[in-house]
């Protein structure tokens, strides 16, 4: 026993590869690190430095004196807007948890009949759901203008949040996801009496969690950065990156500091939603496979 | 018997009434869907045969648009090819790099593992507020980074204008859209490595399989081309929808349009022109090129590994 064991170590995948191959390696992903990090970094060094050291030459890429001047700068600036700036924070939480909601429960309630219903069209429908993942909103932005504008939604709160609910990515994870669950737990149910309804909310619903959760950062993160002025121009009712971006727009070179400090703060949520979720990402990408056609 | 003589009203009904449950847990959903999915490009297909503005009902021009979008706009020449540059060079690289690091760092402990899947995918996350820093990289007086760094080694006597010169536009954003665009495909590439069926790696052993790259070619890869068909589908669409990045950094229009994509042309044409129809078409083009790069990649990633 002990020497099979051994032989299979000494087969194992380890031993097949060498240590100019894993020096190679470990240095090609601190290269791509330096260069996915650095950016972040140097945002989040900017906004503490103080003014004098923004403008030195050479720039440094460390600071010497720490300082939260930016920040109280912004708070200041904030807090002397003509809309109170807690308005701007309300208006940011309602549409992002309003809208990322809405598409979670609404994707996931048509995830199931397609993932676990027989009926006829089902495939031609989800064709045209697959079809929906191309058009973003970044390509149809002017005819979901028009049509925005012609229900006559311009500048209320809905021209954030509906457009995005039926997004096709959503509907898809959640169907692959559902997929996979076995179908004698769904039969059990059945047999039990249970009606489709329940059947979704009180048993494909809890074991879909990880699916559920992706599908909420991935529209949460949508929503966060896609809220644009284009749609909505009354400011009681803009959100804090648009508030926060005329205030650096405003001043470009005075206040660089404190826009780089307004940029670290837009970053925090999206953020720290994906580590504390990232777990449940990963899990769920692993059925997010299209095939070939 | 009786099914067969029904009416098509009736079949109609008779279809709702029997997949009812199914219809009508999906109709929320296919509400928005239809609404605002669907139908905008749809409006764009019968607008980009007219003359709209919005303020006046559309007048049918037949194919004009499409006549001018081809032969008479030079500036959409050059946001079709920037377009296409940015998907031929940003795709493949993005999707390769994305491949290669999650493929490396799988044999990762779970917690390094973590980190740098958030460290690639934080870049897509955070939006213009992570694209600003990019403006003082790349600032164009001698306290941007790249100028100031240039210029103190004596590479530079004169700080070069990265985001308003025409030369240097594009070379520029290639580098900010690369950063940003590691995003979905790679997680979906890490989920996929995670799920390849390890009794896999010791069957192509036996069959001969000798490093690692072979084992990544003849056995990773086929089975995972379902994760790499839809990451690709999520590149093609990322590399497609380049505009905003352009528009934030170079201005809208760039310097000479250098910087212009046909997101930002069809910008430019809706936003600041109101020439909807003109735009539409150029909307439905962008659509359709997405459509067959779609086609293509499927196609070959299909064959890889065989």
């Amino acid at each position: 026993m002990i020497k099979m064991k051994k032989r299979k170590k000494k087969l194992g995948i380890d031993n097949r590869r060498s240590k100019i191959g894993n020096g190679l390696v470990i240095f090609l992903l601190l290269v791509l690190g330096a260069f996915m990090a650095f950016p972040l970094y140097y945002t989040f060094i900017q906004s503490i430095k103080p003014s004098e050291e923004l403008f030195q030459f050479p720039p440094r890429l460390y600071v010497l004196r720490p300082t939260g001047e930016h920040y109280t700068e912004l708070f200041q600036l904030m807090s002397n807007l003509w809309v109170p700036f807690s308005r701007y924070l309300f208006n940011t939480l309602f549409v992002s948890i309003l809208g990322t909601l809405l598409h979670v429960i609404f994707a996931g309630m048509a995830a199931y009949p397609l993932a676990k219903h027989n009926f006829p069209g089902k495939d031609a429908l989800f064709a045209v759901i697959l079809l929906g993942l191309m058009f973003v909103g970044q390509v149809t932005f002017l005819p979901s203008f028009i049509i925005i504008s012609k229900l006559k939604l311009l500048n209320t709160y809905w021209a954030y949040l509906l457009p995005s609910i039926g997004a096709s990515l959503g509907l898809f994870l959640m169907k692959q996801f559902i997929e996979q669950l076995p179908d004698s737990l769904i039969e059990a149910a059945r047999i039990d009496g249970a009606n489709e309804w329940k059947i979704y909310f009180q048993i494909v619903f809890p074991n879909v969690k990880p699916a559920t959760l992706t599908v909420f950062i991935f529209q949460f993160v949508n929503i966060w950065n896609g809220l644009s002025k284009e749609l909505v121009y009354d400011e009681q009712l803009k959100v804090v990156k648009v508030a926060l971006e005329q205030i650096s727009a405003s001043n470009a070179y005075a206040r660089m500091g404190s826009g780089m400090a307004g940029s670290v703060l837009l970053m925090i949520p999206p953020i720290v939603v994906f580590i504390l979720l990232q777990r449940h990402v990963v899990e769920t990408m692993t059925f997010a496979g299209l095939k070939e056609g | 018997m009786q099914a067969k003589k029904m009416s098509i009203p009736n079949r109609i009904a008779d279809y709702f009434k029997r997949y009812r449950t199914s219809w009508l847990m999906m109709a929320p959903f296919l509400i928005f869907f239809v609404i605002f999915t669907i139908f905008p490009v749809v409006l764009s297909i019968i607008l980009s045969f007219t003359d709209y503005d919005m303020v006046q009902a559309p007048i049918f021009v037949g194919v004009e648009n499409y006549l001018q979008v081809f032969l008479n706009d030079e500036y959409f020449i050059v946001a079709l090819k920037n377009t296409l540059i940015f998907s031929i060079i940003i795709g493949p690289a993005s999707y390769v790099i994305c491949f290669l690091v999650a493929w490396l760092i799988n044999e990762l402990k779970p917690l390094p593992r973590a980190l740098v899947t958030a460290l690639f995918y934080i870049p897509t996350i955070v939006g213009a507020a992570g694209w600003s820093v990019w403006r003082l990289i790349f600032s164009s007086d001698q306290y941007g980074l790249i100028n100031g760094f240039l210029m103190k080694f004596g590479l530079l006597n004169e700080p070069i204008g990265w985001l308003t010169d025409e030369a240097y536009i594009m070379p520029v954003l290639i580098i900010v859209q690369l950063w940003m665009s590691m995003g979905i495909s790679f997680l979906t590439f890490i989920a996929g490595f995670q799920n390849v069926d390890k009794t896999l790696y010791e069957a192509g052993m036996m069959d001969g399989v000798k490093n690692r790259f072979q084992e990544l070619w003849y056995i990773t890869i086929p089975s995972m081309a379902n994760q790499m068909i839809f990451g690709a589908v999520m590149q093609i669409v990322n590399c497609f929808a380049v505009g905003d990045v352009s528009a934030t950094l170079a201005g809208l229009p760039s310097t000479g349009y250098a910087g212009e994509t046909i997101v930002t042309h069809i910008m430019d044409y809706g936003n600041l022109r109101y020439e909807f129809g003109y735009a539409c078409a150029m909307g439905v083009v962008l659509v359709v090129m997405m459509q067959y790069s779609k086609k293509f990649v499927t196609w070959l990633i299909g064959r890889m590994g065989h």
